[in-house]
């Protein structure tokens, strides 16, 4: 057990750990925060996984936007009666059973997958992975397009929020 | 044109006057009188004609005139009809043409032709009289008959019937004859039919008539079945009638030949109104005078004793049956005689005289002597023609005293007249002339010849029917007398008898010819030898008719039916008239005994034995029980039940199972699962996506283990 | 060394409770909260992929960094509407939208 594995377990333990805390948490503030804590878990995962850009794109756009965006939405939909009532509906255990139908059905494809104890190479030194991510974004036989795709949807986006959000005067 | 085409047509006229005056002269009068008195005239001058060559016709009998036409194809022969003119046929041409052509002429003048319309005359009532100015004052006189073109009508027709049945050869179209004027007897009867007595005086006399029609058709077919023809000539063949005469019937132990005579005569028993069929004929006097005449006296109960007369040769093979013809002759004669003193209807009393003569008739046909019934037959036809347009003559002249002085008394009623003699001479003379011939006045009335050869032919051989008939010859002339006495002698009882007048020259020319011939048709048959006078006369009657049958020498004369009839008429026309000069009022009358006056009651015993019964079965058993009880009350029951089916069928299946269960359970059925499966709907999309995801995972994993691992 | 299957396993459980909250959670907005675990997930389990497959290949990556550019597309826009409903019908459970049927 390397330095890695048990960085790996603890962080694991972290992230579930909070995310069960954002499906279960009755205040929904308390549920954006432990939110964040997965999130930060999750950059974690990545820097494990030497995809450092997306540990930091992870951080500034999950973090720092949409958590913050979560936090606002509950501000603005907040009433007195927020508080009471049970968070689950009334089939939640139907969801518990679909959810672990679900973990055990993905744990039981994975199975069957030959690669499943693959360890990985070494990672090359000298290899320029954020140079080459922004090859691939940017190169014409590469991911342009989808690139430029996604930032078209996200202007959609933009204007579709904005007009949904609008209150007409 | 042969005599035998001439026989054929003569029939044809009356016909055609019937139908022209049906389809085209109705509504005017005049035309109609003239197209029935001409085509009476036609038809009379064909018979003069037919007549005149028959008499100089040599041995007539053996060679008549005839003609035939193969009418209905039968197995292996034809149903032949035609016509025949023999010696009994001839004399009844001659007295039928002329009665016919009379009544006709006199039928204008009694239905008033020329006076104005009635003031509230409908049709199917007599006319009462209508008001002219006349000199500054009302007066009432006779109206036209409103129905004056329909009487001309039927009687042509009826005119067409009589003239069919005498010059047929064969028994089928004198059962037609017979049967048209059995028919236009009920049309004419019933002729006003808006009085209820007339309507049921023409129903009661073709009822009754129908009985002796049937009888008379079953004797037909016998004959037609006995022998396959229905022809004269084929079946008075002598050896025809050796075989009717040998084979013997279970009937009375009648042979076939007096089986068929016997059901002939019944035909005759209802047709001539002897006794017991007789019911009908006085209640026929509610026709016209007209009518009366013609139907009941000269022509059509004439033709129930022509038709006895034509089968006498199969008639008299039968001893038996002569004896039944005989004794229900006699015996109507005096029943009939005996009723007509009780009378007070001048009507009434001729035509029970009728009914009394008819059978001399046939009481002389059931002695035998045809040749005598033969010639009682025409003269009779003659004087009670007479008598009967006379009482018509009289009724009319009464009812102009009754329209003058508006008083409604009975014209009919011999006891409110009187004294007509002076109001009505011409009238009075031939009445007179017609009664005495009816009574048997001696030598110079044809009634005197012909009754008295009747009794000089019963005489001997049959004294029960002498006997009887002489009695009744004494209350013939006794009622007779009653009659002329009451109505024209003495004073007038009434003032409408007072103010009486005679009627035109249409009612009264016909009354004087008439009587020449009463007074000398009886001359033809006086016999040869009478009252011992040898050689006064051929007497061609005699031989003439009696040739038929190869009788051709007269009776023996013998003093005692001579002074028998002399004595019964001579008192019996001084009894009446001493009885009754004097009487002015029925109280006074010593011979209305009610049962004679109720005709020994016969009608009641009918009618409680027959009608009544009849009725009860016809209304009561039939139509109450049987109809509408049994018969109505099965089809209520299947409708009921049908309809108790049907609903029940509906309440059981129709309404629970089909409606209930297949319908509304089926739509209950469906709401409730819809119902049920709406909340699948939720709307939720937690809820959709948990239903998806579920279903995802069971149809992954049913695919990963049935697809991938087998 | 670290197996990509704990990577997986981690990724997959992950993706099972973001799937729990998404189906049982009342408050629209955790509902959201859910999906965006859901997401993460699936981005642990690209880059982890990557990771361990070909380096040279970059389109794990890219994968998901367009998953990224998703994500807060989505968020905004549901977040937008979450609280447009919230103005229109005063309510924030999911329960209470239930217009999505006929």
């Amino acid at each position: 057990m390397d330095a890695t594995q048990v960085v790996f377990l603890g962080i694991g333990a972290v992230i579930l750990m909070a995310a069960i805390m954002v499906v279960t948490t009755r205040n929904l503030v308390h549920a954006a925060l432990w939110l964040i804590v997965t999130l930060f878990g999750v950059a974690v995962v990545y820097a494990l996984l030497n995809a450092g850009f997306l540990a930091v794109v992870q951080v500034v756009i999950y973090i720092g936007a949409i958590a913050i965006l979560f936090i606002f939405a509950v501000m603005l939909t907040r009433k007195d009666l927020l508080e009471s009532g049970s968070q689950h509906n009334r089939a939640w255990w139907l969801g518990v059973l679909v959810a672990v139908g679900a973990f055990g059905g993905l744990l039981w494809i994975l199975r069957g997958w030959t690669g499943i104890q693959n360890v990985g190479g070494e990672f090359p030194a000298g290899f320029d992975a954020i140079g080459a991510l922004g090859d691939a974004l940017v190169a014409p036989n590469a991911f342009v397009l989808p690139f430029e795709v996604a930032s078209i949807l996200l202007l959609a986006a933009l204007v579709g929020a904005v007009y949904v959000a609008f209150t007409r005067r | 044109m042969t005599t035998e085409t001439l026989i054929w047509l003569i029939p044809l006229p009356p016909i055609l006057a019937f139908f022209l005056i049906i389809l085209l002269t109705n509504r005017r009068k005049g035309l109609s009188h003239w197209v029935a008195i001409g085509a009476a005239t036609l038809s009379w001058a064909a018979a003069m004609s037919v007549f005149v060559q028959a008499v100089g016709q040599h041995e007539l009998a053996k060679e008549p005139f005839a003609s035939f036409i193969n009418w209905i194809p039968t197995a292996d022969s034809w149903l032949k009809i035609g016509v025949l003119v023999d010696p009994l046929s001839a004399i009844a041409l001659f007295f039928v043409a002329w009665t016919i052509l009379a009544i006709f002429i006199y039928s204008v003048g009694y239905h008033n032709f020329g006076q104005p319309a009635g003031d509230h005359d409908v049709p199917g009532l007599p006319p009462h009289g209508a008001t002219i100015e006349h000199g500054g004052h009302n007066h009432v006189v006779p109206s036209i008959e409103p129905m004056y073109s329909r009487f001309f009508a039927f009687i042509s027709l009826f005119a067409f019937g009589m003239y069919t049945l005498v010059v047929s050869d064969n028994l089928l179209t004198l059962f037609v004859g017979w049967e048209i004027m059995g028919l236009c007897s009920y049309l004419l009867i019933g002729f006003w039919y808006a009085k209820p007595s007339a309507r049921d005086a023409g129903v009661k006399a073709f009822m009754t008539t129908r009985v002796g029609d049937v009888f008379m058709l079953l004797g037909i077919a016998f004959v037609y079945s006995a022998t396959g023809t229905l022809s004269y000539r084929e079946i008075f063949q002598p050896q025809v009638l050796q075989t009717l005469a040998g084979v013997s019937t279970p009937i009375l132990g009648l042979s076939a030949a007096g089986l068929i005579g016997l059901l002939l005569f019944i035909g005759t028993v209802g047709k001539s109104a002897q006794f017991p069929l007789h019911v009908w004929l006085p209640d026929a006097m509610e026709g016209p005078t007209p009518v009366s005449a013609m139907i009941h006296a000269a022509t059509m109960v004439s033709a129930g004793v022509f038709m006895v007369i034509r089968i006498f040769p199969l008639l008299s093979l039968d001893p038996r049956t002569m004896t039944i013809v005989a004794f229900i002759g006699a015996f109507t004669a005096l029943f009939a005689a005996t009723i007509a003193v009780a009378q007070n209807d001048i009507k009434r009393v001729l035509a029970y005289s009728t009914i009394s003569q008819l059978g001399y008739m046939i009481a002389a046909l059931g002695a035998g002597a045809y040749v005598a019934a033969t010639f009682h037959l025409v003269t009779h036809a003659f004087f009670k023609a007479l008598l009967f347009l006379g009482s018509g003559s009289v009724i009319h002249g009464m009812e102009h005293g009754v329209l003058h002085t508006g008083k409604h008394i009975d014209a009919q009623d011999m006891f409110n007249m009187g004294g007509l003699r002076k109001k009505m001479p011409i009238t009075f003379w031939t009445f007179l002339i017609g009664g005495f011939a009816l009574s048997g006045f001696p030598l110079v009335t044809a009634g005197f010849w012909s009754k008295d050869e009747i009794l000089a032919s019963t005489f001997g051989g049959h004294m029960g029917v002498f006997i009887t008939l002489a009695i009744a010859a004494f209350l013939t002339a006794f009622y007779t007398m009653r009659q002329i006495t009451l109505t024209f002698l003495g004073e007038a009882r009434t003032e409408a008898a007072a103010h009486a007048q005679e009627n035109v020259w249409t009612m009264t020319a016909p009354l004087i010819l008439l009587s020449i011939f009463a007074v000398g048709f009886g001359w033809v048959g006086i016999p040869e030898d009478f009252a011992g006078l040898r050689g006064v006369s051929s007497n061609w009657f005699h031989h003439f008719v009696g040739s038929m049958l190869g009788e051709t020498h007269a009776i023996e004369f013998n003093w005692i039916p001579l002074l028998t009839s002399l004595t019964v008429a001579f008192g019996g026309l001084f009894v009446g008239w001493l009885a009754y000069r004097r009487t002015r009022t029925p109280a006074e009358d010593a011979l209305q005994i009610p049962v004679l006056k109720k005709k020994w009651y016969i009608d009641e015993i009918y009618s409680a034995l027959l009608i009544r019964p009849a009725y009860w079965i016809a209304e009561t058993l039939v139509y109450q029980t049987m109809d509408k009880g049994l018969i109505d009350g099965l089809l209520h029951l299947f409708g009921k039940g049908t309809a108790a089916i049907g609903s029940g069928l509906r309440n059981v299946i129709d309404k629970p199972v089909i409606n209930a269960f297949f319908g509304d359970g089926t739509a209950h059925v469906v709401q409730g699962t819809g119902r049920n499966m709406r909340a699948v709907q939720s709307g939720r999309i937690q809820q959709y996506m948990l239903v998806a995801l579920l279903i995802m995972m069971v149809v992954a994993g049913l695919a990963y283990f049935l697809l991938i691992r087998l | 060394m670290i197996p990509i299957s704990w990577y997986l396993i981690l990724a997959a459980a992950l993706f099972s409770i973001g799937l729990f909250g998404v189906l049982s959670r009342r408050n629209a907005i955790a509902i959201l909260l859910g999906v965006e675990l859901m997401l993460n997930a699936v981005n642990i389990n690209l880059v982890s992929f990557w990771r361990y497959g070909g380096i040279a290949d970059m389109s794990g990556q890219v994968f998901a960094i367009i998953v990224f550019a998703v994500a807060a597309a989505e968020v905004a826009v549901g977040l937008a509407l979450v609280i447009s409903v919230y103005r229109q019908r005063r309510t924030v459970l999911a329960d209470d939208l239930d217009l999505l049927k006929w």
